[in-house]
């Protein structure tokens, strides 16, 4: 099986500090680090490849030094790593990075599922997978905990506020995985040997083919209007019994076992 | 500090550190409460390929030396000694066919061992045979091309979890110590069984048993070395594997003293850290100085043995002898600056406490340690004076 996963470094968010007096992020210094829902994509792909036999090729835009990231995945075992970088892709959006990312994919190889994490933990979005499928013409399914390779596609369960779906998918497809379905693993230590040695595929816009127009801030449509903190969704959960009394036994049973009273 | 690590060996550490934060740490107390054998850690650090860190590339291992599996073994330590006295015992099961096998022993029973697929133990003590080696009963009978051997081990560690044992056994008694040889005896042997697990004060996780041998018939391919050898292949193990009891050492102190400290600066009395109070910073000081002096000596006595010199016994004694005894003063110390919590099972220097003990005993006592360094010195100044 041909797999591709499609990672982000972004800053090790346990590690951000707010500066007291402008109340913007400390980002100097701070250590970067795989977006957290990417290592389950990876983490997915290595099991799809232990399982199936085949190839796992890691492919990030970013800055060059995200090419640590890269290593740290040939260190679990990612056979081929891709750093796309340019100056000329500064500024980009979702809607840029996704147009970038899928022609980088499609020069990369003919694969037969591209993963991706469910989102970046740093823009929060959830939009570049599904924007590379989108420009590469091929089914998106989000929110992925388990897949599986069918005689022509895929089957998947997704993951839903009340529960999960299943779902199949004919030839090649792109995923985007939740943090449910897995643990990444340990790198080895020779893994970690064969990282340190790793051959870094490097390439920039002009090696894409990209066009001028639909890449970095020129081919970012995307304005940013306000920032403001979304109302906090939390779990709800309805006691409903014929007996009123029975139904305070159990709120005061669920109250007490989470220590409440 | 600056230990002038290479780049492979910073990796060793980083990645037992991460085993011991991810998987260690969160486990021990249960694996210490309910005595249980900690396989699933010991296959994530096979996984990780650290169990063939001394074992060379051709047999499947890294082809490094004492010092890249000392790093391994004290970065564990720092969470369970249980844990890495049960990594390390394979080590002192396996080092005497590395140093004394043929190569058709060793291409038997090295790669499973370096891969983590088998475990390893060493089976030299008996009831009557402690720090007297000597007194070895254990009896094996060459008869036509078998040995058969007969007798009891105790206290053997990884015994009844491994499946390759270095056994020493005498072949001639009339010879006393030089009358005894080593052999490799597999599980499932018929007349090769085990005694029940050891309920223990300390290193609950790791499993201690009896061998126990009634016929034991083993193919005469399974000697290692020649007859006679049995007594020099234990002590060069011994010397060898020292280290690695004081890297355990230097690791539970590490452990504890971290945890001391952190302690110290969240618990308030008198409105203040106990941190601030000169009593305990003075603890803190005399345990980070003495942890680190054990480091250092840890460290180049390690590298003393990879660099190929032969005779080493005198600093392997050392330092197992100065860093079990760091660990235990260490230990105590950081339960008291934890004062009554620490004498609690919720805190984890209760069980470093009770761990540390054993780290004097086991690989010889220090008190043994101390005859072979006064011993050494010793020697070293008679043959000065012939000169």
């Amino acid at each position: 099986m041909n797999i591709a996963v499609c990672i982000k470094q972004v800053p090790d968010s346990d590690k951000v500090t707010i500066d007291r007096e402008t109340n913007r992020l400390n980002r100097a210094g701070v250590p970067s680090v795989i977006n957290p829902f990417d290592e389950n994509a990876l983490e997915l792909g290595l099991q799809l490849k232990d399982k199936y036999g085949g190839k796992v090729t890691v492919i990030t835009m970013g800055p060059p030094q995200a090419e640590e990231a890269l290593r740290e995945c040939v260190s679990v075992g990612a056979d081929e790593v891709i750093l796309v970088t340019d100056r000329k892709f500064a500024g980009s959006d979702t809607w840029a990075t996704s147009y970038t990312l899928s022609l980088a994919v499609q020069k990369a190889g003919d694969f037969d599922v591209v993963l991706f994490g469910k989102q970046a933990i740093d823009g929060d979005t959830a939009q570049v997978g599904p924007g590379v499928a989108y420009f590469m013409d091929i089914p998106v399914i989000t929110y992925v905990k388990e897949a599986e390779k069918t005689d022509t596609g895929f089957k998947v369960k997704r993951v839903t506020e009340e529960g999960y779906q299943l779902w199949e998918v004919d030839g090649k497809a792109a995923f985007t995985v939740v943090k449910e379905a897995n643990t990444m693993r340990l790198p080895s230590l020779k893994g970690k040997m064969r990282a340190k040695s790793a051959t870094i595929i490097t390439w920039g816009a002009d090696d894409l083919g990209a066009e001028d127009a639909k890449i970095g801030l020129k081919g970012s449509p995307t304005i940013v209007k306000k920032v403001f903190s979304p109302p906090i969704k939390t779990n709800r959960e309805t006691i409903q019994n014929e007996d009123p009394k029975q139904s305070v036994k159990e709120l005061l049973g669920k109250l007490k076992e989470r220590k409440l009273i | 500090m600056e230990y002038f690590l290479t780049d492979e060996q910073k990796m060793i550490v980083e990645l037992s550190r991460k085993i011991t934060e991810e998987h260690i740490i969160p486990n021990r107390a249960r694996l210490d409460e309910e005595e249980i054998f900690p396989t699933e850690i010991l296959k994530i650090i096979a996984d990780a390929d650290l169990y063939g860190l001394y074992i060379p590339e051709a047999y499947g291992g890294f082809g490094g030396g004492v010092m890249d599996f000392i790093l391994a073994v004290e970065e564990f330590s720092r969470g369970c000694i249980g844990v890495s006295v049960s990594f390390a015992a394979n080590a002192l099961g396996i080092y005497p066919v590395l140093a004394f096998g043929t190569e058709e022993q060793k291409q038997k029973f090295l790669p499973p061992i370096a891969a983590g697929t088998k475990q390893a133990a060493f089976g030299l003590t008996e009831a009557n045979a402690g720090s007297d080696a000597g007194g070895v009963q254990t009896t094996a009978e060459l008869v036509g091309d078998h040995y058969v051997l007969n007798g009891t081990k105790q206290w053997i560690t990884n015994g009844g979890e491994a499946e390759i044992y270095t056994v020493i056994a005498i072949t001639d008694k009339a010879k006393g110590a030089r009358g005894a040889s080593a052999f490799i005896v597999e599980k499932g042997t018929p007349g090769f069984t085990f005694g029940k697990k050891e309920d223990k004060l300390g290193i609950r996780a790791s499993a201690t048993r009896e061998l126990v041998f009634q016929d034991c018939k083993i193919p005469k391919a399974n000697l290692l070395g020649k007859e006679g050898m049995g007594f020099i292949v234990a002590m060069k193990n011994l010397d060898h594997s020292r280290p690695g009891i004081a890297a355990q050492g230097v690791g539970l102190a590490q452990g504890a003293m971290e945890a001391a400290v952190k302690y110290s600066r969240e618990r308030v009395q008198f409105g203040k850290p106990i941190s601030a109070f000169q009593a305990n910073q003075h603890k803190i000081a005399n345990m980070a100085t003495e942890i680190e002096a054990a480091r250092c000596l840890l460290y180049q006595t390690a590298r003393t043995i990879d660099s190929g010199n032969k005779d080493f016994s005198m600093e392997s004694a050392m330092c197992k002898l100065y860093a079990t005894d760091v660990a235990n003063k260490v230990a105590n110390e950081a339960l008291q600056i934890f004062g009554g919590y620490g004498y609690m099972r919720e805190y984890p220097v209760e069980k470093m406490f009770r761990d540390a003990k054993i780290l004097q005993i086991y690989e010889g006592t220090n008190e043994i340690q101390r005859n072979v360094i006064a011993l050494d010195a010793i020697k070293k100044s008679a043959k000065q004076d012939k000169k």
